[in-house]
Parts: C-alpha cells; structure tokens; sequence
C-alpha cells in the first residue's frame, strides 16, 4: 500500500482561509448593525409605552383635553376598520393583477403595467393621500374612512402585485405541465395549482403590505382625518392609532406623549399579532423547507 | 387522401412491417407532422402509426425531437410556445379540431423529473385530476385513488401514509406517484418522457415492469436515451435524428437488423 502523503498547506491556503474568515466576519457585522435599530426602536417603545399599557387604554375612549387618563378604543378599531377597508379594496386588485402579469404578462401591455407598479411603489405615501382626497373626499364633500382606505389602498397595490406576480413565477414550469396534462383546464390549474404552491409567498406579501399601511399616517391626514369620538362608519372621518401618536406626540402634555408611547406600542403590537395569526391560519400542512 | 385510410405499409420509413403491426387497431397516427419553436424547425414531416396497446419507444440523440414530437400528441407542445403543422389524429379524428383540454385527458403524460404537487398530499396528488374535472362522484375518488395507486404498484408502499406530503417519498415512489396520478384521469394513451432517466435500477426495473403491464389496458409511448430499455419494454421502436424520423419498426427488427445505416450506427454506439 502506498504512503499517505501529508498534506502540507500552501501560503495559498491560509490566504484562503483568512480571506474566508474575513469575510465571514463582515457579514456577522452587517448582519448585527442591521438588527440594531430595530431592536433599539422595539425596546424603547416598550420601555416607553408599557407603563401606560392597560385594559383601560383598548377600552376606554379618550378624554377630553386637560384631562388625564382615558384610552384609544376607538383608534383601536378605527386602525384595523382601515386596514379592512384598505385590503377589501387593495388586495383582490393586487393579487389579480399579480396573476395576470405572472400568467399573460409577457406582452407589451404587460410590461406596462409591470412598470408602472414599480413607479407606483415608489410614489410617496402622501401623494396617494392627496389622491385619494381628489378622489373621494372632494366629490364627499368630507372626510371619510373610506377615503382613508382607498389611499391605503393605492399604497398597498404595487406591493401586492409585484409580490403575487414574483412568488406565481417562482412556481417551477413543471407543475403547470402536470396540471395541463391531466386535461385540467388553464385557470383550474392556475387557481388549485400554481396558487396553492405560491400561497404561502403570496400570503407573506399580503402582510408585507398590511403592514406597511398601518403604520401610514400621512395620507391618513387628509382622507380619514382622525376622530376623537367613537365611530366604525366608512362615510365619516375615522380614528387611527397613527394620526393620534402624531397628535399627541406634539401635544405640550405630557400624558399625552406618554399615551403616544402606548399607542405606538399597541400598533407594534397589533401588526405582530395579526401577522402571526395570518400565518397559523395559513401554515403549510407539509413542510418541506 | 383520407387520413384514416393511411396504412403503415405506405410508410416510407417502416416499409417491413408486417400485418401483427397493430392487432388491435392504430390508436393515433401522424401525418407531415412537423414542429417548430418560433422560427426554428424541430420536427420534419414524421408520419407515424402508433398501435394500440402496445408500448412505442422512441430513441435517438439529444436534440432529436424525440420530447417535441411526444407533446406534438397532447398538444403540451403549444403550451410551450410552439407551432405546428400536419396533422395528429386519435381515433382517426384530428386532436387540433378538438378542445386541447379533452385531447389531454385521453393522452396523459408522464414527466422526466417526478413532479408531485408540493402543497398536496399522495392522496390529493392522485385525487387532483378527478376533482378538478367534472364528472366523477364524491364517494368514487377513494376508490379511484386507490385503484391507480394498485395499478402503479405504489399502493402497499404507502395505503398507511395516504396523508404525508407526495414530495416525502423517494425519487422512484414520486414517478410511480405521478404515473398513479395520470392512470386516475383514466386516459387512453400514455405519453412518457424519459421517465426512468433521473431514477436508480433499481426504480427504473419498476417503471419498466410497470410499462410491461399497463399496456394490457392504454396505449403507451416513451421516450428514452436509454437503449437497452426500449429493447425490453417496447413493441415497436422509432428513431429520430436531427428532427426527422429516420426509421421505425418492430422492435426486435431494429434493433437487430436495422435498415438504415444510421439506425445501426446510433444502436451500436458508433454514431457521430
């Protein structure tokens, strides 16, 4: 048998090696001053806003200025009456547009639509709050949920679209085979097929999008404008946590800013919830990856 | 001419084949057939019988033609942006003249990778076609499901994890599992595409054993590199070069006496 020849490392090798190492590091690096703000935002917001955390601030009302305590049930509501508002308008437009670009999308209409979503995405949310007021408040005459909602809206679109069109791509051309050739007809195998296999990323873009729309408060300001009495109508102006940490945050009071605090805690707290909720709901009863 | 009354001793390419050609019947034919992708040419003019219930192989390099002239028969081709011209009869009726939707629930196909739906369990992958497509009673699918998987010799291996994920079982199990799931569909012909070719021997002697028997009951055509296999499961063989059909005939006879000097060539190794 022949004699196992010892491996003796170049300077080649540790010049490899180092190099590796190096970067290895700077990518732990980024990865750590990534991570930083967003943990110095969540904790501080915790800090802050947990001493005014309390049953009575998601049941009560606010009180009226001068007076101390009280809480934001109807900006509570208001926020999640927008956010439905916002996805029953924004989500079937994005996610059928995603579909047709992923699915007849290559022609030149295509690319059209594809390029003004991405300008659209990239338009700044208050701009889609002026639209929105040109849109509906204007011919209202007054402000109104609904107006909010349709700005919220406007900002989800893009988002959806792009996202539903990228995740139905990534769906591998063999499945859409398969389906067709059981003699399954073109939009059956779309819809019980290549969307069920894009679902979860679809979902994951949905959220991206309704997260997004929370925590907008610029166009809210002159489409939903705010309230400080309780209301659910989409045809009146309408409460929101965003516009009341706005409000409060520059008011000279300090439990106002305190409640600001909380408020912004709760927001956190909601988008956490619903995103984990969504998720459960919609995991995957066989996971692969 | 009628295309129905074509015979396959007119063929030009398959001039010694005798009359146990198609004992029960020509189940499709070919008629200048040719394919293209956009402007590129893959298929020249083939004229092809295929009998029923008999296993057809189709051999010859790659980039023959061999995949396109298998989705030319299920209209699969123009799924993929292709064009075609000629004629592809089935049952002596023009599969173009028919909704491509119907043509492929009587000529199912069966993939060169396994391609299980991910999101769906074995079950569901079995189910898919009969529930998608109208007509087969709620309380039926079980036992069509379980029927398939009987015929794809799958069943014993997995009647106990009917839930677990159809992307869970092996390479061989998956194939098994997308042939189940084209037997479900109950078509008439089956169209397969290099189907051994990302799979073990011993998976492969499984595909091939169930080539063997399914053709009791549907008319089957398969692709393959490998050579070896067209000699043990098929009837019939036809090779391809460069787009064009070079030769076809019986199996046995081709592969031992070939009548075209580029048959012989491919079949012994010594091409190119």
């Amino acid at each position: 048998m022949k004699a196992q020849r010892r491996y003796i490392p170049s300077f080649h090798y540790y010049k490899r090696m180092l190099t590796g190492r190096l970067m290895l590091f700077l990518c732990s690096l980024s990865s750590l001053v990534a991570l930083v703000p967003l943990l110095l935002i969540f904790f501080y917001t915790v800090t802050r806003g947990v001493d005014y955390l309390s049953l009575d601030f998601f049941m009560k009302m606010p009180k009226p200025v001068g007076e101390t305590g009280g809480g934001m049930a109807n900006a509570i509501v208001g926020t999640l009456v927008l956010i439905a508002t916002g996805s029953a308008i924004g989500l079937p437009v994005g996610i059928l547009t995603g579909i047709y670009l992923a699915e007849f999308g290559n022609g030149k209409f295509g690319t059209l639509v594809r390029f003004l979503a991405d300008v659209l995405s990239g338009v700044p949310s208050i701009v889609a709050g002026v639209v929105a007021y040109g849109l509906v408040v204007i011919p209202m005459k007054h402000f109104s949920a609904l107006a909010g909602g349709v700005a919220m809206a406007i900002l989800m679109v893009p988002t959806v679209t792009r996202t539903t069109e990228e995740m139905i791509r990534l769906v591998p051309h063999s499945y859409r085979e398969a389906g067709l050739a059981l003699g399954i007809p073109q939009w059956k195998t779309t819809v019980q097929i290549v969307l069920r296999t894009a679902f979860r990323g679809i979902v994951t873009g949905i959220l991206l999008a309704i997260a997004r729309i929370a925590g907008e408060t610029a166009p809210l300001l002159f489409t939903a404008l705010g309230n400080r009495f309780w209301s659910t109508a989409l045809d009146q102006p309408i409460a929101s946590l965003t516009v009341f940490i706005y409000d409060y945050a520059r008011a000279p009071f300090e439990d106002w800013n305190n409640q600001a605090w909380t408020a912004a805690l709760v927001l956190i707290i909601i988008i956490s919830t619903l995103s984990l909720a969504v998720r459960f709901v919609t995991r995957s009863r066989y996971t692969q990856r | 001419m009628q295309p129905e009354t074509i015979r396959h001793t007119e063929l030009t390419t398959s001039p010694s084949l005798a009359d146990g050609f198609a004992p029960n019947g020509i189940k499709m034919s070919t008629t200048n057939l040719s394919a293209f992708f956009g402007e590129l040419q893959a298929l020249y003019d083939v004229n092809m019988e295929i009998a029923s219930n008999r296993v057809l192989a189709i051999i010859g390099p790659s980039g023959c033609g061999k995949s396109t002239f298998l989705r030319c028969l299920n209209r699969m081709h123009e799924v993929a942006g292709g064009t075609m011209t000629g004629s592809v009869l089935l049952d002596g009726h023009d599969i173009h003249e028919t909704d491509a939707v119907l043509v492929r629930k009587r000529v199912g196909m069966v993939f060169q990778k396994p391609n299980p739906f991910p999101t769906m369990s074995i079950f569901g992958n079995v189910a898919i076609g009969l529930r998608l497509n109208k007509g087969t009673p709620r309380n039926q699918i079980a036992e069509l499901v379980e029927q398939s998987l009987k015929q794809a010799a799958l069943w014993d291996e997995v009647k106990d994890s009917l839930d677990k994920s159809g992307v869970s079982l092996s390479g061989g199990q998956q194939q098994r599992l997308c042939i189940a799931r084209t037997l479900a569909v109950n078509p008439e012909v089956i169209l397969m595409d290099e189907p051994a070719s990302a799979l073990d021997p011993i998976a492969t002697a499984k595909i091939e054993e169930l080539i063997y028997d399914l053709k009791k009951d549907y008319t089957i055509v398969i692709v393959t590199h490998n050579m070896q296999q067209a000699a043990r499961v098929s009837d019939h063989t036809a090779f391809f070069y460069l787009g064009r059909l070079i030769e076809f005939d019986e199996t046995k006879k081709l592969f031992t006496n070939p009548a075209k000097k580029q048959t012989e060539e491919y079949i012994t190794g010594r091409f190119g």
